[in-house]
């Protein structure tokens, strides 16, 4: 029971960080509060579906492909909308919200509801691990993100372009006076976030079925482990969501599954209180917190 | 050669300006009609419009309330997400209070107000020590969990939600106490921003830190205008219930969100005639929409997204600018 337990709290804990880790990234680089990360995500899996039904193409084709064109989306976003209120922040929340908004209830007025809309699993094989079957598609997840996490890792440390994005981070000004421009690496920001949601969707979805309210919980999901690591920083929402992960599955199997929301809720406010800039929130504290 | 946009002030806005706006009607009437304006339509309009529209005129109301909350916040450097949070705190307080004690209406609404106001408060205290979006985010997480709380604790009806509640002793007193209610609010907020309290307000948007240097306690004073803000939104909230006879799950629901912060966003942000005139446009707006259905938001969301990148001043300020200025082109030397 209780390795069992470990066992779905590490997986729901990988989902999480796998969720929020798009929305950490962009906010990190380029201080875009992005609320139509989950408008993506939905975007993607539904953009997948449509792909592999109605064109017949196979599964990883439209994966790569809708992953391409969210991210594409993401660009045009910020080229077409947020370039133009770049700065004001309050115009930057409400324009992605707006535009995260109009996304996801096109879905439902489209009438993308009901169960016929899900993915297949990637390998449709199980495990025994710690005494509860695990299925592939769990442990696949696991190892998707830690790569994809490494990945990103090596990118953001040991490329030029990482040090651009590193760059525009810390000083945008100075990052401007050494010739980088911020406009265009702030696009590719919202365009990874985006294309980071739309991976976490091809990889995640198949677990369930596609619906519009799975948009608002992922951002509100991104959004609470954002804020409990600290906006901006990677290694905060790993270990935020690790800690979120764990107490959400332990509550769910010895006090109740209907404790789960509350516990994030209460974790929220309890980090705010002691830490208001998150838990890893040190590089910005200074200016978040007045 | 190449020509500039001019503005000049119209010769009756000078003219108004001073002790020389009591010179002619005609410079009283400017000065007074575009006050009276409202104030007359909401005396009048109840009594022409058929029972249907009435009702749209009072979520006209309501939603205009919410939509000065909001701008209230905005103005107070909060933006919220999350108006559903007030107008449920508002609403389950007055529900409770009427359906377990049966408290009358026309006293479980103040009472709401004021006990939604400081649940809320509380609740948001945390972050009041953030800037930036932090506020932004938590205002928008915590409407939907405790909607999802509800859902899975059951408490309070759980998702049949309470019904039966008392209604109000007829539809006339239920309209003319939003209309009141609104017009108190225009004014009285309009008048609170332009004071020195407001400014202190406006102030800690502008360059809190500065404010800090001065010696005020900003925290003390963004919880003030939380407070404030978060009591209309509860006094909205606690008013629908008894209009509805029913309070559950849907008072927390994105609608009661967006739609205000859409109001207050095409109205003209940083006005209460502005968040007022938004409403106004855009409820009625969605009751002609009502067969699109879900499409509603998605246009709600469009239209934050133009006027916040075409016209972000919005409608107010636009019409404001037209009446006290004329332009004209002129050559650039």
């Amino acid at each position: 029971m209780l390795l069992g337990t470990i066992v779905y709290a590490v997986i729901n804990s990988v989902i999480l960080a796998l969720t929020a880790i798009g929305f950490n990234l962009t906010f990190g680089i380029s201080g875009v509060a992005n609320f139509a990360y989950g408008a993506f995500y939905i975007l993607a899996a539904f953009a997948t579906w449509i792909l592999m039904n109605s064109l017949g193409l196979p599964y990883l084709l439209s994966a790569v492909l809708s992953i391409l064109f969210s991210a594409f989306l993401g660009a045009v976003m910020y080229r077409v909308v947020l370039l133009r209120v770049r700065g004001q922040v309050l115009s930057e929340v409400i324009a992605t919200f707006g535009i995260g908004l109009a996304i996801l209830e096109l879905f439902r007025y489209l009438g993308f509801v009901g169960i016929e809309y899900s993915l297949p699993v990637f390998i449709d094989e199980s495990f025994l691990i710690g005494g509860v079957y695990v299925d592939m598609q769990r442990i696949l997840i696991v190892l998707c993100s830690v790569a994809l996490i490494i990945l990103l890792w090596v990118f953001i440390h040991h490329t030029s372009m990482g040090l651009a994005f590193r760059g525009i981070a810390q000083d945008e000004r100075t990052a401007l006076t050494f010739g980088m421009d911020a406009d265009w690496i702030a696009t590719l920001s919202v365009s990874l976030g985006a294309g980071l949601a739309a991976i976490a969707a091809t990889i995640i979805v198949p677990l369930g079925t596609i619906s519009v309210g799975q948009g608002y919980d992922v951002l509100l999901n991104a959004l609470a482990v954002s804020i409990i690591g600290g906006l901006g920083s990677t290694g905060g929402v790993i270990v935020a969501s690790f800690l979120v992960g764990f107490a959400q599955r332990f509550t769910d199997s010895y006090i109740g599954s209907h404790w789960t929301l509350i516990v994030s809720l209460v974790a929220i406010l309890l980090v705010l209180v002691i830490k208001p800039s998150g838990l890893y929130g040190k590089q910005k504290e200074l200016e978040e917190r007045i | 050669m190449q020509k500039r946009k001019e503005r000049v002030d119209r010769g009756i806005k000078a003219r108004s300006e001073d002790v020389f706006a009591i010179s002619s009607w005609r410079e009283m009437l400017y000065l007074s009609g575009p006050r009276l304006l409202p104030v007359a339509g909401f005396i009048v309009l109840p009594l022409i419009l058929g029972i249907y529209w009435q009702k749209v005129l009072l979520s006209v109301a309501v939603f205009a309330l919410l939509a000065i909350s909001w701008d209230m916040l905005a103005q107070s450097s909060m933006v919220s997400l999350g108006q559903a949070l007030f107008f449920g705190m508002g609403a389950y307080c007055s529900g409770i209070m009427n359906h377990y004690w049966g408290v009358p209406p026309l006293i479980s609404i103040p009472i709401a107000a004021v006990a939604g106001a400081v649940i809320c408060t509380i609740l948001l205290l945390p972050v009041l020590r953030l800037r930036g979006v932090y506020f932004s985010m938590v205002t928008l997480i915590i409407p939907l969990m405790l909607e999802r709380i509800i859902e899975a604790t059951k408490i309070f009806g759980g998702t049949e939600g309470l019904s039966g509640l008392d209604p109000f002793p007829s539809r006339w007193v239920e309209l003319y106490v939003v209309l009141a209610a609104l017009l108190a609010a225009l004014f009285g907020f309009r008048r609170l921003m332009t004071s020195d309290y407001g400014l202190v307000l406006r102030a800690i948007n502008d360059n809190d830190r500065s404010v800090m240097n001065a010696g005020i306690n900003i925290y003390w004073f963004k919880a003030q205008a939380l407070f404030i803000s978060s009591a209309i939104g509860a006094f909205a909230g606690a008013f629908m219930t008894h209009v509805y006879m029913f309070v559950g799950m849907p008072v927390f629901a994105l609608d009661y969100s967006i739609l205000p912060i859409a109001a207050a966003i095409v109205g003209g942000p940083g006005s209460m005639a502005g968040a007022t005139l938004g409403a106004f446009i855009l409820v009625p707006l969605s009751e002609v929409l009502r067969g699109a259905g879900g499409l509603r938001i998605v246009f709600y969301g469009m239209l934050l997204v133009v006027f916040i990148v075409a016209l972000p001043e919005g409608i107010f300020h636009f019409v404001q600018r037209k009446y006290h200025q004329f332009e004209r082109w002129v050559a650039v030397e």
